[in-house]
């Protein structure tokens, strides 16, 4: 269930001052070191697992004869080993900005409909069923991919290519059944829909009355309301929605692995067969890969960590620039 | 363009609960009508009926009439959007869009309507914020968000939000309950200076703010907890206040009851 998952509670309120929790009593001592403690174990969890992915990786990288930035190939067994991540680093991000781009509006739409225009009894069920979405294991998503939406999205595919060809990006120049880095985005677009769904509607849940009221007394209608006051103060909420749904695009495996055929091309005719991912290619290699194969694959895994670090890193910039105008203070 | 109010048999519910019951009063044009009476009475409600913000409110609904001038709000053809667009509402806590400037604030309700030339929109914005005795304090800061002024500034912000727009009535549910005595006062100045140009109804508990701000007073009783709220009277502030015709009129603002 998606409300369950740690990802949907609120952000914790700042703790106060050390000054101000030191009444001596046990109680509080005892909640003190726990809550210290948890605080540490987090951090010796994440610095544990960047040294881990360091050591390993300049294992790898110091025995690579190939650029590891710009190769388009991975082949760890040869002798010298030949490997980069150019193609897995441009699969990841391509895929997942086709999610973003079909999941948040369609997410922020469904959130608006649940939160301000559904009648109550629509609404509650509704929520539920977005919910489920999340429950639904990835592999079931890969087997459906793979078995219902590829089929199915061949028609869509050479509709694409017939009026929107001329974009480059839609022109399909290869022939072959649609197991593309678009159609992995259209899945993973699916898959994040509930949870950037799921919070965006309970940002708008929480936009004060009082900031709706004045836009009503102000003439606005419904959409007017929401432009004016749900959208502003839903934005931040939004961002953070959707670096949510980004952080499970980026690091999807097991239904990427199944829809992907996947090759080490770099190709931005996104219909065409092909491409790879990060996560994609270390399942799919992992298991049958030497000791070095490993090490370059956790070289692979370290780029994802740190590209997923970048993505948070980002979105919470762009939240605590827009601090000034949000509506935490009304 | 002030509008005369004429309210007839009006009653207004949340659901089954009936909150007010059969009200009728007229409201003069370029004058202050306060509503007082104890917590609960329906004088909020009631206001809330005059410019058809009380529906918004889940199982909100009303019987009865509201006439400003010849057009009765309620009429079947009647939008409510369009019945807000000309009676204002400024509302008990300070609410200025916090992701707008003070600019946008003010601007808002323009933008809404679509009716302005955007060479005009400037000038209407200084006037309303000159007209609302804010424009000295914001004039060089125009860019900033509104959430970033006092609560007695942001209540006057709201108020050159709502009078940007012309609105024929003004309604100020509680306009300075949140507020401290320094920008109570800022604001009771600009009521007697907004009545020259608008009708002006104002909810206060403070039976000393509707002395001293209003022309008119209507005092709201309910008989019990969980009863309809009604109007008791309506006159003359001086009259209200020093010789009232109804007995309970009387206990209230001589602090016997409420």
């Amino acid at each position: 269930m998606a409300s369950t998952t740690p990802a949907d509670t609120p952000p914790a309120p700042p703790v106060p001052g050390p000054g101000s929790r030191s009444t001596g009593r046990l109680g509080d001592k005892v909640f003190l070191g726990l809550s210290k403690g948890s605080g540490i174990l987090l951090l010796v969890i994440m610095a544990s697992i960047a040294v881990f992915l360091s050591y390993r990786s300049v294992i790898a990288l110091s025995d690579n004869e190939g650029n590891f930035l710009t190769t388009f190939e991975w082949n760890t067994a040869g002798d010298p080993p030949v490997f980069g991540i150019a193609v897995l680093l441009f699969g990841t991000v391509v895929s997942s900005i086709v999610a973003m781009v079909i999941a948040v509006p369609i997410a922020v739409g469904i959130a608006l409909f649940i939160s301000h225009y559904a009648p109550r009894r629509v609404a509650a069920p509704l929520a539920y069923v977005v919910d489920l979405l999340a429950a639904v294991p990835s592999i079931i998503y890969g087997i459906w991919g793979a078995l219902v939406l590829v089929p199915y999205l061949e028609g869509l595919n050479s509709w694409l290519d017939e009026f929107f060809g001329w974009t480059y990006v839609f022109e399909k120049t290869e022939i072959g059944i649609p197991r593309s880095l678009f159609t992995v985005g259209i899945l993973l677009a699916i898959m994040i829909l509930p949870i950037v769904t799921s919070v965006s509607r309970e940002v708008f849940l929480q936009v004060p009355r009082m900031n709706e009221e004045a836009a009503l007394a102000l003439g606005a209608t419904r959409w007017e309301v929401i432009r004016l006051s749900v959208l502003p103060f839903g934005r931040s909420g939004i961002i953070s929605a959707s670096m949510l749904g980004l952080g499970r695009a980026l690091g999807e495996t097991m239904a990427v692995a199944t829809v992907l055929s996947p090759n080490f091309l770099v190709s931005l005719h996104l219909l065409n067969p092909g491409g790879g991912t990060f996560a994609q290619n270390i399942a799919a290699k992992f298991g049958e890969a030497n000791e070095f194969g490993r090490d370059a694959l956790i070289a692979s895994g370290l780029v994802l960590f740190v590209l997923t670090l970048l993505v948070n890193g980002a979105a919470r910039l762009i939240i605590a620039r827009r601090k000034e105008y949000s509506g935490a203070n009304a | 363009m002030a509008k005369r109010i004429d309210v007839s048999g009006l009653s207004a519910y949340y659901g089954s609960h009936k909150a007010i019951d059969d009200i009728s009063m007229t409201v003069e044009p370029r004058s202050v009508t306060a509503f007082i009476g104890p917590s609960g009475c329906g004088k909020s409600t009631f206001l809330r009926t005059l410019n058809r913000m009380h529906e918004v409110t889940p199982g909100g609904r009303v019987e009865g009439k509201v006439m400003l001038d010849d057009e009765n709000l309620y009429g079947s053809s009647v939008d409510p959007v369009t019945v807000r667009r000309t009676v204002g509402m400024v509302f008990q806590r300070p609410n200025p869009f916090p992701t707008m400037s003070i600019f946008d604030n003010v601007a808002a309700g323009l933008r809404l309507n679509g009716s302005y030339k955007k060479n005009e929109l400037a000038g209407v914005v200084e006037r309303s914020l000159r007209g609302a005795n804010l424009w000295d304090e914001v004039k060089d800061r125009l860019n900033k968000p509104g959430s970033g002024l006092s609560g007695g500034q942001q209540q006057r912000l709201c108020i050159a939000r709502a009078i940007a727009v012309e609105p024929d009535v003004l309604l100020m549910d509680e306009p300075c309950s949140a507020l401290d005595p320094i920008s109570t006062l800022a604001i009771e100045d600009l009521i007697s200076e907004l009545k020259e140009r608008f009708t002006i109804v104002i909810v206060t508990h403070n039976m000393q703010q509707a002395a001293r701000v209003s022309d008119r007073t209507a005092f709201f009783n309910l008989a019990a907890v969980g009863q309809p709220g009604k109007l008791i009277e309506i006159d003359e502030t001086d009259r209200i206040f020093s010789n009232p015709s109804v007995q309970a009129t009387e206990d209230y603002i001589s602090g016997r009851f409420g």
